[in-house]
């Protein structure tokens, strides 16, 4: 049979869908559109018929669903095993899921299960309309090179894809059929089970997630220094983030670091403070709307990116930038 | 207790080049390292052996050159060690290497029973933490993915109790035996081999194993047996943008024209 | 119970190995204890090997061996402050009978360690000796720094180089006075193989090797070096730590003054630095030779301060004296006596080889001069000056140039001067 469709698996914990769904289901749609074929959203869960609406606002023509109590927790076995029966019923010819934690544990068994490749991390996909094959684009030996990869021979073309890359796209009123399938396995067969969660304490930091970003790197000098990067976060309501060398520095948690081992993210305001812009920095932020670059050399690769720059001592102009803000920010509260 | 880690020799991505002809990685004159997340498994495997006795062996799929790997892996404590090397191995994606090392454990299993497969999240070179996952799904094995430790080990009642930590929490997975378990890295601290146990790797010679001493099928080797290829790659590039609009005076100056730009972007949030 | 072996060897350089090749062959229980994450990890440039004294205790080696380029033409420059003068001998018959390589000390010394291992020795990397167990004045193992880290031997063989810590400790080496230490630096410059052909005048497959002298060093005293690879260049520095120290010179202000020297800086452009390393190179010549053995132990190489720094020449005593040693040990063992007086024949067997002789031969050319620190300076300045009048065509009759520049040199060294700077050359260096 003729493999069509594409499909994006859906992630969800808690009762809410991941973002990163709705950001495939928003490149899924082009590609689909390229192929001239549907796009179909993969919803296993329990309870999770609901989830179907939204998930046609984003884009999606068609969701396959499987609603099962043995679905409750994702785990790897029967999530798997509910997508392969799936996939090997209505043949799609590209699926694409989160490079989540969770999503990379299932694709794994997923492909291995479907016998066909599957290409990992994605930071670019396209589709070649003359071979009708998926172009896939991922950064390889630590961030060294980037690799397009091919699955020419087998098919579904799979591949797993981070959060943030592909922009969140609008929401449109929009239609379509849920097909819904049995899972048709009992809780006895499932290896594994969950004996308890233990949520992760201490204020996580929602890098992924944030609208604002002031960032700081090894320009500012010292942990003390570091201090007048998160004062501009405070003020302005922004998520502080950090290039290697502050987080190795230990200026800051591992978690705030941005770029090709760290996050990537697509905040509306990335503030660079004496940051140089190596590539492998600028990979995880490149997508920012807006970009404020300070730094005291003129020739810093990280002004080829930004939108505003400034050139200057960092430890001089951060604080006058907080200030300022601070006082307009006050202004702007007493006028209202 | 019998665990079969898995472990990947894997050459040190600060100092990488590629073939621009073959669009393969040259391994000639880079430094080569056990695969960090595989050293963690490992470390997690020994430990298991120090408390409840039994043997670890390690096995590895690559070029003879990872010999050495395995024999460091011996130096740490390990029992025994398999070299998967093959011609006809080489080019394998990650659906064709799960299918040699899965190949592999089960003929292990058919000399002795395994209780646990300990694999890293993911090889340093590659990143695709999908060979644990695959190795899993081929044999069927209950599979719990970024554990933090093995919390747990029951061999009469047949089951394992392992943390794993993913985004916002840890949860504790109790899995069937045999399991498959993918470790995260710097979740323990790796021994430093004794001088008695580096003589012994010293004079250890791992088991080579080939095609022939497999039950494969060639078509699912190697380069054949890889639905995935490399089409090009290309080093990493940035996107260039519009000009940059650069601000300049002194430092309140700047602050203050900046701000101006930001605050009508509705760009600073009115905490 | 710490394992017994009949030797254990400290270091796995040239010397170390050398050892442990001749003493596994002839069927002796060896390990070899190196710190390094493999052998020649920490010597990471390059540098020329000479095949016959190599292949003397390695036969056929070069068959596969990795090596560079076969040098064919040896340069000698001296330099001034901006001024180079050379001599250069060259001759395709080295292509056939080869004198040396230039090799990569990182992938050479790997390769010769495997073939140790093949002859039975055990290699132990990443692992630092860092005592010597000795009861009642004999050497009975080494300590090495891991748990449970005793290994027992009838003989170690102390091969660690230049930095001699433990012979030092066991009072066989005094600590070595700044005077006699040379801090090299070393670079390794990347090149396409065609640029260096064109740059040095040579074929595919072959090379070049130049040793300068007079200023190459930030004004200093030195000796450098360029040899070529296949693609890259060495390069080196070195100058007397004491220099260094009154001077306050570091490492790096040596060589990025040797790279930017004009007669230099063109070899090297567009070159793009590798490896960086800084090395130490004994000098004492051969009144710094400390004794080379005792109750147990022998001292081989750097470690020995086998090295003729006048030649440049270091791997080949090193090999040789660790063969050397191998043949005493194997000697010792037969009696089954590995006391002082049985290993004393080392000594012997050095003094009957070029080993010693070479190095007794220039046995008063580093006091020399060291006494006539300004000779390496002051005879290219003189020559650049001779030189530079004697080419510059302008009209002055010849006779009337030759005049000024005999008086020119004279009024910068008296001519009794001179005359005893000959005598010392000679008597230093050429008889
Ligand atoms: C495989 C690999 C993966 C990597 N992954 C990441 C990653 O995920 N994230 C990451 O960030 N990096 C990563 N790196 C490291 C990356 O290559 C760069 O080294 C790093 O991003 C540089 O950080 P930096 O800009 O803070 O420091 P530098 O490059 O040292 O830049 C500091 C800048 O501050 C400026 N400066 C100094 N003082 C002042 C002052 N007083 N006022 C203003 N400006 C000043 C300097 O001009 C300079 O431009 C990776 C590298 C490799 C090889
Ligand atoms: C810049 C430079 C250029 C040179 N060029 C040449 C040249 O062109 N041709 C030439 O013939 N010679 C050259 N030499 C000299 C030559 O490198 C040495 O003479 C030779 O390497 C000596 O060999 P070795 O085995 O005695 O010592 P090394 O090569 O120094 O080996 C000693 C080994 O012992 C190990 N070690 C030391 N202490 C311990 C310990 N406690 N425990 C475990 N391991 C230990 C070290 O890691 C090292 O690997 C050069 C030297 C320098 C510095
Ligand atoms: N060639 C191999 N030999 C042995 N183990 C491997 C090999 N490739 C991958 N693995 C194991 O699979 C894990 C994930 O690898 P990867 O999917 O390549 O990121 C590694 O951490 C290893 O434990």
């Amino acid at each position: 049979m003729h493999a069509q469709g594409v499909w994006v698996f859906v992630e969800h914990l808690g009762g809410e869908v991941a973002p990163v769904t709705f950001e495939l289901l928003g490149k899924g749609r082009e590609l689909a559109d390229d192929l001239e074929t549907e796009l179909a959203a993969v919803l296993l869960g329990d309870g999770v018929r609901d989830f179907a609406e939204q998930l046609f606002r984003y884009g999606a023509d068609k969701v396959y669903l499987i609603d099962d109590s043995v679905l409750k927790d994702y785990r790897t076995y029967p999530y798997a095993k509910g997508i392969v029966k799936l996939a090997q019923k209505y043949t799609p010819e590209i699926i694409l899921i989160g490079a989540t934690t969770l999503g990379r544990d299932l694709a794994g068994v997923v492909a291995t299960w479907l016998n066909t490749g599957l290409t990992a991390d994605c930071t670019e996909l396209s589709i070649d309309k003359t071979t009708r094959l998926l172009h896939q684009t991922r950064p390889a030996f630590g961030g060294n090179i980037m690799a397009t990869i091919l699955c020419k021979t087998a098919r579904p073309q799979m591949a797993t894809v981070r959060p943030r890359v592909f922009p969140l796209p609008e929401p449109k009123p929009r239609i379509g059929v849920v097909v819904e399938e049995e899972l048709g396995i009992l809780e006895e067969e499932v290896p594994t089970r969950i004996i308890k969660y233990e949520e992760e304490k201490g204020p996580g930091v929602y890098l992924d997630k944030a609208e604002i970003i002031v960032a700081g790197g090894r320009g500012l000098g010292s942990k003390k220094n570091f201090r007048l990067v998160e004062e501009l976060a405070e003020v302005i309501g922004g998520v502080v983030g950090a290039s290697r060398p502050a987080v190795e520095a230990g200026w800051i948690p591992y978690a705030h670091q941005v770029g090709q081992t760290g996050q990537t993210v697509r905040p509306k305001l990335y503030i660079a403070c004496g940051i140089s812009g190596a590539v492998q920095h600028l990979v995880g932020m490149q997508m920012s709307e807006v970009i404020v670059a300070i730094n005291n050399d003129p020739s810093a690769p990280i002004f080829n990116i930004a939108t505003y720059g400034i050139v200057g001592d960092v430890l001089e102009i951060l604080p006058a930038i907080t200030e300022e803000a601070r006082r307009v920010l006050a202004g702007q509260r007493g006028v209202r | 207790m019998h665990a079969v880690v898995l472990l990947k020799q894997v050459p040190d991505t600060a100092e990488v080049r590629i073939d621009p002809k073959t669009n393969t990685l040259i391994r000639e004159g880079v430094p080569s390292i056990i695969n960090p997340y595989d050293a963690h498994a490992l470390e997690e495997a020994l430990r298991l052996k120090d408390k409840y006795g039994g043997k670890v062996t390690v096995v590895s799929m690559g070029p003879p050159q990872a010999a050495e790997a395995l024999k460091k892996a011996i130096s740490y404590g390990a029992d025994r060690a398999i070299l998967l090397t093959d011609r006809k191995f080489a080019g394998s994606d990650t659906l064709a290497t799960s299918y040699v090392l899965a190949k592999a454990i089960e003929k292990i299993v058919s000399q002795e029973p395994v209780d646990l497969v300990f694999a890293g999240k993911q090889a340093i070179d590659g990143d695709t933490a999908q060979v644990g996952p695959g190795v899993a799904a081929r044999l069927n094995m209950a599979l719990i993915t970024y554990i933090e430790r093995v919390e747990e080990f029951n061999p009469d009642e047949g089951y394992v109790v392992a943390v794993r930590k993913i985004e916002g929490r840890k949860e504790y997975v109790r899995a069937k035996l045999p399991a498959l378990l993918t470790a995260l890295k710097g979740i323990n601290e790796i021994r430093y081999a004794t001088m008695p146990d580096m003589i012994r790797a010293a004079r250890y010679q791992p088991e080579v194993w080939g095609k022939e001493q497999l039950d494969v099928e060639e078509a699912f080797l190697g380069l054949k047996g890889s639905p995935t290829q490399v089409w090009k790659s290309f080093v990493p590039q940035a996107k260039a943008r519009a000009k940059v609009e650069m601000l300049t005076g002194s430092p309140e100056e700047v602050a203050k024209a900046l701000v101006e730009k930001l605050v009508p972007l509705t760009l600073i949030a009115n905490k | 119970m710490p394992e017994k072996f009949d030797v254990v060897v400290v270091g796995a350089g040239p010397s170390g190995l050398a050892a442990a090749y001749k003493l596994a062959e002839a069927g002796l229980k060896v390990i070899v204890i190196e710190r390094g994450e493999f052998p020649g990890a920490k010597n990471v440039m390059g540098g020329i090997i000479y095949k016959k004294p190599t292949e003397a205790v390695f036969p056929e080696i070069f068959k596969e061996a990795p090596v560079e380029r076969p040098i064919i033409e040896q340069r000698y420059y001296f330099l001034t402050d901006t001024a180079k003068i050379g001599f250069s001998y060259r001759n395709p018959r080295y292509k056939e009978d080869i004198s040396g390589y230039s090799v990569f000390r990182a992938k050479f010394d790997r390769f010769l360690a495997k073939k140790v291992q093949e002859k039975g020795a055990l290699l132990i990397t990443e692992t630092v000796v860092e005592d010597l167990i000795v009861k009642d004045g004999k050497v009975k193992g080494v300590v090495a720094g891991r748990k449970e880290g005793e290994v027992l031997a009838d003989v170690v063989v102390l091969a660690e180089g230049a930095h001699s810590l433990l012979a030092q400790k066991y009072g066989y080496q005094k600590p070595i006075p700044p005077q006699n230490l040379a801090v090299a630096v070393k670079e390794v410059i990347g090149l396409p193989a065609a640029v260096i052909e064109d740059r040095f005048n040579i074929e595919p497959g072959e090379g070049v090797a130049i040793e300068l002298f007079g200023k190459a060093t930030a004004g200093m005293v030195g000796t450098a070096f360029i040899y070529t690879n296949q693609n890259s260049l060495s390069i080196g520095v070195g100058a007397l730590m004491s220099d260094l120290i009154k001077r306050r010179i570091g490492p790096n202000d040596l060589i990025e003054a040797f790279k930017n020297h004009p007669a230099i800086k063109p070899l090297l452009r567009d070159g793009e630095v590798k490896e960086y390393l800084a090395h130490l190179i004994p000098e004492g010549g051969y009144k710094g030779i400390p004794k080379l053995y005792g109750d147990g132990i022998v001292i081989v190489g750097d470690a020995g301060m086998l090295v003729n720094s006048i030649h440049r020449e270091g791997s080949n005593l090193a090999i040789t004296s660790g063969a050397l040693a191998a043949k005493a040990i194997i000697r010792a063992a037969s009696q089954g006596d590995f006391s002082a007086n049985t290993l004393k024949v080392y000594e012997d067997y050095l003094k009957e080889s070029f080993v010693m002789k070479d190095l007794e031969k220039y046995k008063n050319a580093k006091d020399f001069l060291e006494q006539n620190h300004d000779l390496m300076t002051a005879y290219p300045d003189m020559m650049d000056e001779a030189f530079f009048e004697l080419f510059m065509v302008d009209g002055v009759p010849k006779r009337d140039k030759f005049k000024a520049i005999k008086e020119k040199a004279l009024s910068k060294r008296s001519f009794w001067q001179m005359v005893k700077d000959v005598y010392g050359l000679w008597k230093g260096l050429i008889r």
